[in-house]
């Protein structure tokens, strides 16, 4: 990503975003409200077009060839995305045939065992609680097989037991780049192999290695004295 | 299984769990039905007027299909998941055509008679006026699905709904409202011009079928 621009009407919301990210590498992003990180996952999921600058996500340049990364990320947002009405299984066969994804049955039990929801499976999921609505929407990114997992505070809404087992999901895979926006400073840089900070204004205050970024210093940035 | 049928099969389901628009439109309908027998101050109708209040009915009872099934795809995050997927636009709109077009067959299989109980001295003319609704659905589906996939991402989309899907209606209405009115004549139906309007109403549906085709990619882009 190189001088990444959004703008939502006239004013810009991210500025001179520039970073690169290789293959199994984690980039952490912080910054206070309205500092554009959820906007900057959503370009990079391809939801969002660019307003100026250029952007490549896995060796397809956005908005051009979107279609070419499609199918490959998984994104998890501020919402769920999953109806509400279905149960959270009929939620994942939907997402496993939007993405073809080869034996689907196996994958949906693996990964629905792994999240501790095997037995509520088979429910709306509007019955659920917050908690497990995010386990079932962290099934639903990584149904497919992502290589690159963009993820907005995926810890939200989990009990500590819940946190340890959605860490393990969404930890380091090897070939699997993650961008994790997240206001868990300590947690996050510590996760991390490189680190992006935003200021309110959508510009960059830090881009670097995660472990140069001190605690202290990204608080300072949270709290717009650096 | 292809994106379109997920698609389709999802929002049958979804329908066939929360009854939320079929019956919603049912029971427009029947209201709509007593307000025109006393409005009118009429026990029996034919014609144009009958075609009036039939086609009138239907184009509302439509509107009230076409929102609720493109904001509840919004509200629960659906457009997001569907182009996350590696997956066609165009899928999304043919399959929102088609479960329009099913909600509308439903609907009418349960508003037509009613109207007919209500307004018609003879029924000869139902099976004739069945083909004339199916085409009129094609163009209230094919136009409401583009219209609403534009008017779902706006703030003021209750308004941009109407103000856009009305005057692309008319045609639709036009070609439909023609057609039927010589079916509806109390002494029994008469089909002189039926084929003329039923061209026109084909061609109109295929014109934006077409359409809705070929832009469906860039509409939903941001």
């Amino acid at each position: 990503m190189r001088d990444l621009r959004r703008d939502y009407n006239e004013r810009a919301v991210l500025r001179g975003v520039t970073f690169e990210l290789d293959p199994g590498r984690t980039l952490v992003v912080i910054g206070p409200n309205g500092a554009g990180k959820s906007t900057l996952l959503r370009i990079l999921a391809t939801l969002l077009r660019p307003s100026g600058g250029e952007v490549e996500v896995l060796g397809a340049e956005l908005p051009a060839r979107a279609w070419a990364a499609r199918g490959r990320i998984g994104y998890l947002g501020h919402e769920p995305l999953l109806y509400r009405e279905l149960t959270v299984r009929e939620n994942l066969e939907f997402n496993a045939r939007l993405h073809g994804v080869d034996d689907a049955e196996r994958r949906m039990s693996e990964l629905l065992d792994r999240a501790g929801l095997a037995r509520r499976a088979t429910e709306p999921v509007r019955n659920l609680s917050a908690g497990m609505l995010q386990r079932a929407a962290i099934c639903r990114t990584l149904l497919h097989g992502p290589e690159l997992l963009l993820l907005d505070e995926p810890r939200t809404h989990l009990d500590l037991g819940a946190t340890a087992v959605v860490d393990e999901l969404l930890g380091p895979a090897e070939g699997r780049a993650r961008v994790i926006v997240t206001h868990d400073l300590e947690g996050g840089l510590a996760d991390a192999d490189s680190a992006l900070a935003l200021r309110a204004a959508g510009d960059v205050a830090y881009v670097g290695a995660a472990s140069v970024l001190s605690p202290g210093d990204a608080r300072a940035i949270l709290e717009g004295r650096l | 299984m292809s994106p379109f049928r997920a698609i389709l099969a999802k929002d049958l389901r979804t329908e066939l769990r929360t009854l939320e628009s079929v019956p919603a439109m049912a029971l427009f309908s029947a209201t709509t039905f007593v307000l025109f027998r006393f409005g009118l101050d009429r026990d029996s109708l034919e014609g144009s007027l009958a075609a009036g209040v039939l086609l009138a009915t239907v184009l509302f009872a439509a509107i009230l299909a076409i929102n609720r099934v493109f904001v509840t795809e919004r509200e629960q995050g659906g457009f997001d998941a569907i182009r996350l997927a590696p997956v066609d636009a165009t899928s999304l709109y043919l399959a929102k055509v088609c479960v329009l077009m099913l909600y509308l067959a439903a609907f009418e299989l349960i508003a037509v008679p009613v109207f007919a109980i209500f307004f018609l001295d003879t029924a000869g003319g139902l099976p004739a006026l069945a083909g004339v609704l199916l085409l009129a659905d094609l163009g209230l589906a094919a136009i409401g699905a583009l219209v609403s996939s534009i008017a779902v991402n706006s703030r003021a989309r209750d308004l941009i709904a109407p103000l856009l899907l009305l005057p692309l209606l008319v045609p639709v209405m036009i070609g439909a409202a023609g057609a039927a009115e010589p079916l509806l004549l109390a002494d029994g139906p008469s089909y002189e011009g039926f084929g003329k309007w039923i061209a026109v109403l084909a061609l109109y549906d295929v014109v934006f079928c077409l359409v809705g085709y070929a832009v469906y990619d860039f509409l939903l882009e941001d």
